[in-house]
This record gives structure tokens, sequence and C-alpha cells, in this order.
């Protein structure tokens, strides 16, 4: 175990710097000069002479990364162009409405999946389950921004059951503020319940092909404390995994929701970033979510390894 | 529809892909998509870049069947030629994956010393959200559509090249790979002609999935205003366009959003069609 743990922190380092690398170099793939770039055609040289030097562009490619590892190893992960602030500054000022629309999403996903993708291999091939599986696939492919803007439109515009954008405003009281997360959480939760679905269903149908279960039955346990007491406790752990595999998705969701409802948060912040072209505020999005990813994922292994007795490395 | 399959191999393989009904269906639906985009010049109602103040916002009906947009553009016509960029995209995305990802999952399964730095990469790639890196890399790369193909095939050639490590691994201890090498085969033409066509077919049920996801990607990028410029028509595009007239014209999004998404679904429908078909032992309920 101890082992275990020590090879998989050392995994998560080396992933963490690829990430770092690849962060670094994705913004000296610009073809030109990035300071120029950022600047945009009305800039003159002396501007971005200036910036240059101030981005530390003027120094060698090496020095400049070795610079960039050191600085985002202490948590300095640059200055927004735009803002004149740090990245990370940047970035936590914007984390409250990203993180809780994410929780409730999840929470929302994870109450429509669950008890319908349990009941659904429970019933295997019945009409439920047809039911259910092609509305995942249906929801699975259907983009969520077209999602958000109709039920936007019917919702809130229409029926006026939930505020139609924003955040609240600045001086807004926190439960104001939340009132303003349920319509994009839904719509991100519904996208994001397919993959959980799918993924409950094929695990409760493994559980219910395997021996113990066959022999709770031959003993004459009733079909009720089979299902509860020993299926539905095992099926429990896969949902673990899937919450690591949905966390990507959750960001790609965000992105577009918040767009879509105009919610100040990361996502909106990255679009409007490249629409502004501050190379750090992307760079920056990029390390801490990719970061983020790696580390929820190592925690969701290991919350496996304590749930899951027979899991053993 | 009428051809007469040349093998039985092929003749089972086809049996087995429409014993669906609904993959027979997503198939039919999918070939008339993409033959409607294809002939657009031909079929389309209208010049898809005509404007006309008269017919501003009109609602779907004899002249315009689809409607017609901000501008008095038919939205059937722009619909036509908007799909023939996403699909392509799409397809453009799911080819230059497969290539790249192939050649990383091959190496990294072939030789033992690249496996370890070449996996680390693969993870640290997948770290990334797909729609997040994609819009990193259009930003500095500029939004053209084959930017975009370019960008989108890097977010998801990772997820090959971890199907093809992986079935590589298990294809190079068999006999017939041991059996090559020792007949003198040099180490590249027993990677493409041994151990190649026997892993082709994950590649082919994950490149029609990369299909589905990367056409998703580009809606998401085009309505995101980073993607493909909007000059260029695309299904996503669309939707950012009708946005702003979402009170008074929501046909303007209805149609390309039904667009994408019986699209996507159809392609979803087809790879898990072929995952049954091609590998009966990946067939589970996932």
């Amino acid at each position: 175990m101890r082992s275990y743990l020590a090879r998989r922190l050392v995994g998560m380092a080396v992933v963490i710097f690829l990430v770092l690398t690849i962060a670094f170099f994705i913004v000296r793939l610009a073809p030109g000069d990035p300071a120029a770039l950022m600047l945009g055609p009305e800039a003159t040289a002396e501007d971005a002479a200036e910036l240059r030097q101030q981005l530390g562009l003027d120094q060698p490619i090496v020095v400049q990364y070795l610079k960039f590892l050191g600085n985002a190893v202490r948590g300095d992960l640059g200055t927004s162009i735009f803002f004149k602030q740090p990245v990370t500054q940047v970035l936590l000022g914007r984390a409250e409405p990203t993180v809780f629309l994410s929780l409730f999403s999840l929470a929302i996903a994870l109450v429509i999946a669950v008890p319908i993708g349990n009941y659904a291999a429970y019933r295997r091939g019945s009409f439920l389950d047809q039911a259910s599986i092609s509305t995942a696939m249906l929801a699975a492919s259907v983009p969520s921004f077209w999602t958000g803007l109709m039920l936007q439109r019917y919702l809130a515009t229409d029926l006026g059951w939930f505020p139609a954008a924003g955040y609240g405003g600045p001086d807004a009281h926190f439960w104001e503020r939340m009132r303003h997360l349920l319509l994009p959480s839904i719509v991100l939760g519904i996208v994001n319940s397919a993959l959980i679905l799918r993924f409950t269903r094929a695990s409760m149908l493994d559980i219910l092909g395997e021996d113990y279960i066959r022999t709770a039955r031959s003993k004459g346990m009733g079909e009720a404390r089979v299902v509860l007491r020993h299926a539905l406790k095992n099926a429990a752990i896969p949902i673990i995994t899937v919450i690591g595999l949905t966390f990507a998705l959750l960001v790609s969701g965000a992105v577009v929701t918040e767009r879509v409802f105009n919610i100040p948060g990361m996502g909106n912040l990255v679009v409007s970033a490249v629409l502004r072209r501050d190379y750090p505020v992307i760079q920056g999005t990029l390390i801490v979510v990719a970061s983020l990813y790696v580390l929820i994922n190592l925690l969701t292994d290991l919350a496996y390894l304590l749930v899951d007795k027979r899991v053993r490395y | 529809m009428s051809r007469t399959p040349s093998t039985p191999m092929e003749a089972r393989f086809l049996d087995l892909l429409f014993s669906r009904r609904a993959v027979l269906l997503a198939t039919i639906v999918l070939s008339a998509i993409a033959l409607l985009c294809l002939c657009a010049p031909w079929v389309a109602p209208d010049d898809p870049a005509r404007m006309s103040v008269r017919a501003r916002l009109t609602e779907p009906g004899m002249t315009f069947w689809l409607g017609a947009d901000a501008f008095g553009r038919d939205v059937a016509s722009r619909l036509l030629y908007a799909g023939r960029v996403s699909l392509g995209v799409g397809l453009g995305v799911a080819a230059l994956s497969s290539v790249v990802g192939i050649a990383i999952g091959l190496c990294a399964g072939f030789f033992h010393r690249l496996d370890g730095p070449l996996s680390r990469l693969v993870d640290a790639m997948m770290a990334f959200p797909d729609i997040l890196l994609a819009i990193a890399l259009v930003s500095i790369l500029g939004g053209s559509a084959v930017n975009v193909i370019i960008a989108l095939s890097i977010v998801y050639a990772p997820r090959i090249a971890r199907i093809v490590r992986a079935s590589t691994l298990v294809i190079r201890e068999l006999p017939f790979v041991e059996a090559a090498t020792a007949l003198g085969v040099s180490t590249p033409s027993v990677m493409v002609r041994h151990v190649l066509p026997n892993i082709i077919s994950p590649i082919i049920v994950q490149a029609t999935f990369i299909f589905a996801y990367a056409m998703l990607a580009e809606a998401g990028l085009s309505f995101l205003g980073v993607g493909i410029d909007p000059s260029t028509p695309t299904w996503g595009t669309m939707v950012n366009e009708g946005r702003q007239y979402l009170d008074q014209a929501m046909f303007l999004i209805l149609f390309p959003g039904l667009a994408i998404s019986v699209s996507v679904l159809a392609l979803q429908l087809i790879g898990d069609g072929l995952r049954d078909a091609l590998d009966p032992r990946l067939a589970k309920d996932i």
C-alpha cells in the first residue's frame, strides 16, 4: 500500500511536470512574436519590446522555461496582461461560481443517473431500460449550449421560473448568487448524467451476474434484500471512479454553460482571455485545471482502495 | 444498399452491424445528411450568402423552408453549406488523430524505452479537458477550419494512442510476430504489416466516436466565438448568430442544433454497432 502510494505520487509529479511543460510550449507554438500577438495589430514596436522584457521573452528559451517551472512550483503563474494582476489571484476571484456550478451539476447528475441506472440494470431489456439508455445517448449527443439556450428561453424567459442569466450582480447575497446557478446546473447535470447512467447500469449488470448474488437468491433470501443489501452496496463503489472521470466533462461543460448564462466564472474568464489574447491567463487556467484533474483521479483511486476491500495493490 | 458483399466475412460483418435496426437507421440518416451537404451547390434552394433586407427573420414557410436569418439569408441553404464544414472537420479530426495516435501508440507498445515517456505524455495530454485545450490551441494557431482540425486532433490523438499501445502490447507477444521478426522482417514492416491490421477494429470504433466528439467540440468552439472564423458558416456559428434573436426567431437555433444532435447521435449509434460487430469481446453494455 505504502509503495503503491509512493509510486502514484511520483507518477503524479511527472505528469504535472509534463502538464507545465506542455502549457509552457503551447504559447510558444504561436507563429511570430508572442508579445506582438498579445498586443494586437495597433501596438508599436516599442510596446512589443517593453512587453517582451516584462514577460522575460527576450531571454533564451531554456532560461524562460526554467524560470517558468520555478515560479509555477512556488504557485506563481505569471501576471495577467489585461487585469495587471497575478494570474492565481484572477483565477481565485472567478472560482466561486465555477466550483458551485460543478458541484451542483454533479449532484444533479448523480441524483438522476444512479437510481435510473441501477433500476435499468435490474430490469434489463425492459421498456424502461431501453428508454433510459436511448435518452442517455440522446443527452450525450445534444450540444450543452443548445440545451442551455432552449431551457433558458422556455423555463427562464417564458415561464420565469429561474433567473435568465448573470450571477445576481456584485452585491448579491450568497443565496441569490446560488439561485442564479440553478438552471445552469440543471443543464450541465442533464448532460453529465448520460455518462454516469451508462456507467452505473454497466456496473450493476456486472454485479447482478456475480456468484454471491446467485448464492443469496438460492438460499431463499428475499429479492428486496438481495438488491438492497448485496447488490446496491457494491454497485456504489464504481460511482467514485465516475466522479473522477466526469471532472473533465464538467469543466468543458462549465466553459460553455457559463458563456450561455453569462456567469462570471473561470470558464467565461478563459474565453474572454482568448478574445483578449491574455496568454498568461489561458496558460494558468490550463495548468490549474489539468493539475486538479490529476489530483482528483489520484484521490478517487485511493478512495476506491479504502472502500473496496478486494482491491489490493 | 444493394451492393453484394464480396466475401462471406464481409457479409457476416454487415449482417452483424445492421442486425440492430437503430444502427441501420443511423447509417441511412447520416449518409443522407452527408450526401445532401456534399451536393449543396446543386440541392440548396438559394445562395447561402445572398442577403435580403425584406426577408429578415422570416418564419419557415413556402419561400424559405427553414426560415431566413437576421440578414435575410436562407437558413436551409446555409445549413447545407455549413454541414460541409461541420462534418468535414469531424471527419478530418477522426482521420488525423487516428494517424498520429497510431504512430505514438505503436512506438510506445513496440519499443520498451519509449513506452514510459510516451505514456506519461499521453497521460498529461489527457489531463486537459478537451474544450479547454482546444480553445488554447485554436487561440494560438488561429481560427481556420484546418487549424481547428489540427487543434482537435492534438486533443483526441492521445485517446487513440492509449488504445493502440494496449493492443500492441498484446499482439507483439504472439507467435506470428515473433516468427516475422525471426525471418528478418524489419521492425517498421512488422509494425505496419503484421501488428496494425490486427488492432484496427478498436481504432475504427474509437475513430467513429472521435468523429462525434469532434463535431460537438467544433460546434462548442464556434458557439464560443473562438473556433472557425464566423464568416464561414458552420452549425455551431449558426447557433451563435441565432442566439441574439432567441426571443423572436427560435428556429434560427433550432435547426442547426437539430442538425448537430442528429448527426452526433447517428455517429454514436454507428460506433456502438461497429464495436459490437467488429469485436464481440468488447460488446459490453457501457
